[in-house]
Formats: C-alpha cells, structure tokens, sequence
C-alpha cells in the first residue's frame, strides 16, 4: 500500500496529538495526595547518630544508587580541642558498612549524616540552563532526568556536594526525599531504617508535626546558613566545626 | 504612493520573518511538552514520573499488621523503636507476596556489630561494646534476644534469628 497525499494529511495530525502524549509522561501515581498541603524537611538530632550506616545503605537499596556514590553519607569528625578550624572528617565508603574504630585519642569525635538540604532558595536550581531541575510545590529538590543534559552546572552549583553525576545515565542525580514514598504516606528510606530516631522526616506546613515542638525547644541549625540557600535539613546539637 | 514604489524587497522581507515566526510558534508548540511550566519552568509531569517509582522498604506499618507477636515482643524492650526493616532489610516484595518471598536469615555476628560495635565517635550514652572481648566468639543471640535484647534468663536459650524447623 502507498500512502497517498490524503493518507498523509490525515496522519500528520494523528502523529502530532499521539507525540504530544508521550511529551506530556505518565499521570499522577498518588491521587490523594495534594502538593499544595506539603512543605517537607528532615530533623537530623545528630547526638543520636552512631554511624551505622543504615541511612547509606537503605538509599542505595531503595533509589538504586550506583555504587561510590551517594545521595546521602555519614561522615565523622575528629575536633582536637580548640582547633574547630581544622577538623579531620572522615566518611570510608560513605560510612556504608560503618566505621572502624577512631584512631586519634583525645579530641572530640562524633557523626554527621549528610544528604541533599532541600534548600528552598537552591543554588542547583537557579543554575540550570534547561529546566530540568526545579523545586516541586512541596518543597522537594527534583530533577527531571528526561530533560538532563549532564552539563554539570548544578553539580558545582551546590554548596553542599549532594550532586553528581549518574555513570551509566550521565544525568545529575540527587536525593528525591524518597518522593514515591512520601507521596504515599510512607517516610524517607534512610528515616525508616535509622535505629536510633537520629533522622526524621518532617513536613513543615502540617501543625501537628512534632518537629515545631523540636524546633522551639531545640537550638537547632542549618549546614552554611552564611550560603542564605535556606536549607530545610535541621540539625540538632550542630558542633562549629561541621562543614 | 512614490515612497512605497521600490519597497518590493522590505515585504519579501516581512514575508519571510512572518513565516519565521509562525515556523517557531508551531515548533514551539508541537515541542515543548504539554506539562511544562505548569508549576513553573520545568516539566510539570516529571514530578509524577518520579512518585511513580516502586518502594523497596515496605514500611514498619505494613509488618505491624501480619507480624503483632513481634510487634508484642519488641514493646516492652530497648529495640521498640527500631523498624522491622533496619536489620531485616527491604521487605516490600515480601509485603506484596509472604508466601514466595522470605526474609533471608540474620546473621547477628554481622548485624549487631553494625550498631554496638564501640567506637568513641558514638554517643556515650549509646550501648557499646568491644564485640572480641565482650562474647568470647559466641553469637549474640546466645544471650540477647533482638527484639527484646535485655538478658532474661527463662528466654535466653530460643533463637529467634534462625529459621526454626
């Protein structure tokens, strides 16, 4: 059969609705939940941390991250008394399969886990020539690996290293707050398997999340606040050599 | 009329930026997709193409609901508020079928350790140990029970980690 001119004029039409639906991607997974009714932050109450490294592990498992690479790690400091300029900071394999014994005597010494601030004036964002990274209207830091072009931009972009590179995509790639889990009511991978309650998920715009209890009655602070990114991971007992 | 009277070029001109910009507005159109800027200067749908990615870690919830005897055990002991999943693993495909998927059997000389292994770095009021000195090679499970870990002596000789025949 030959497609004659007729043929053609109706099909183009067909082809242009038809590709206009692949463009438009998937519809929504979760219908009950409302984007307008969710501002989302992490609680990290760092004199819980023992540096287990379940955290590292659960991400990977859940978000499928390659291997040394990390959307979140734990790294461990070792502050010799007054000296809070230069700590040592440690994070063997992200602090993955935990951490061996510390070698320095004396000092301070202690774990912080590390993972994407959700910052809600991201520098990562703003530096995106495409589009294809974006705060959502929850407050989560996405990126839309569909219209990544691995420049690279907001991998430097970040203040706080949370980005890199995907080896076998080639698109940046990030903590999603475990976005397909919050979405359905679930916690973070990493708040779910953390033993101690060291890491919670907190959403800001409910009144009935204990984190504004936490953060009245807590000094709590932001990684870099001098940065004004407006980071949304609190940390409880933050020492003033964390960098 | 005599100043339009050699103006023939400006409206080929014209023609060809006319068509120019509608050849843009129409690619424009037929390219960018249909979500994007509809919750700002990205692809609106891309933000349920990541929701929609499969969970691994089931959630403690959803073990609460078959599993209730642990649920009883774990209550009274220091291990209350440790999930199901931070020793057992993701769970979610055994969720979805518990007859073929099976938790794979702990290993408590890997899996205690992980958390009570002593090291300086960890907070001083956590439980530690120095697991060479502290069990003389036994497993843990000879003495504590995981989901109610305190020495209790009429428990103390039931695994509950290996898989009872």
């Amino acid at each position: 059969m030959s497609i004659t001119r007729r043929h053609m004029l109706l099909l183009l039409p067909a082809a242009a609705i038809a590709w206009r639906h692949v463009l438009a991607g998937t519809p929504e997974a979760s219908p009950n939940y409302r984007m307008s009714e969710h501002w989302w932050s992490m609680l990290i109450d760092l004199p819980k941390c023992i540096g287990c490294g379940n955290c590292v592990r659960a991400c990977q498992t859940e978000n499928e991250v390659p291997d040394e690479y990390f959307r979140t790690w734990v790294e461990r400091y070792h502050v010799t008394d007054y000296d809070i300029e230069n700590p040592h900071v440690d994070s063997p394999d992200g602090g993955k399969m935990g951490f061996p014994q510390t070698k320095e005597e004396g000092g301070k010494n202690f774990f912080v886990p590390k993972l994407c601030n959700h910052c809600a004036d991201s520098p990562c964002t703003q530096v995106c020539p495409v589009g294809a990274t974006f705060i959502s209207p929850d407050g989560v830091v996405l990126i839309d690996k569909k219209y990544c072009l691995g420049c690279r931009y907001c991998v430097q972009a970040c203040p706080y290293g949370c980005r890199f590179i995907n080896p076998s995509t080639m698109t940046a790639e990030k903590c999603t707050l475990c976005l397909h889990r919050i979405t359905k009511g679930l916690t973070t991978a990493c708040c779910e398997v953390c033993p101690t309650g060291a890491r919670q998920l907190a959403d800001l715009k409910n009144p009935k999340d204990p984190i504004h209890e936490f953060l009245k009655t807590h000094s709590v602070q932001v990684l870099k606040p001098y940065m004004a990114t407006h980071a949304k991971v609190f940390y409880n007992g933050l020492d003033g050599s964390v960098r | 009329m005599n100043a339009f009277k050699d103006a023939g070029h400006l409206f080929r001109l014209a023609a060809v930026f006319v068509v120019g910009v509608l050849a843009f507005v129409g690619m424009r159109a037929l390219l960018v997709p249909k979500s994007f800027g509809q919750y700002g200067h990205y692809r609106g749908a891309a933000l349920a193409e990541i929701a929609a990615r499969p969970v691994n870690f089931a959630g403690h919830q959803a073990c609460e609901d078959c599993h209730a005897d642990v649920l009883e055990k774990k209550k009274s002991g220091r291990h209350a508020h440790v999930n199901c999943e931070a020793c057992h693993g993701a769970l979610a495909k055994h969720v979805e079928d518990p007859g073929s998927v099976q938790p794979a059997k702990l290993d408590t000389a890997v899996l205690c350790v992980r958390c009570h292994e002593a090291n300086t770095a960890k907070p001083k009021g956590f439980p530690q140990v120095a697991s060479a000195d502290h069990s003389t090679g036994l497993p843990c499970d000879t003495c504590h029970q995981p989901h109610s870990p305190a020495i209790d002596t009429g428990e103390t000789t039931k695994k509950t980690t290996g898989r009872a025949k």
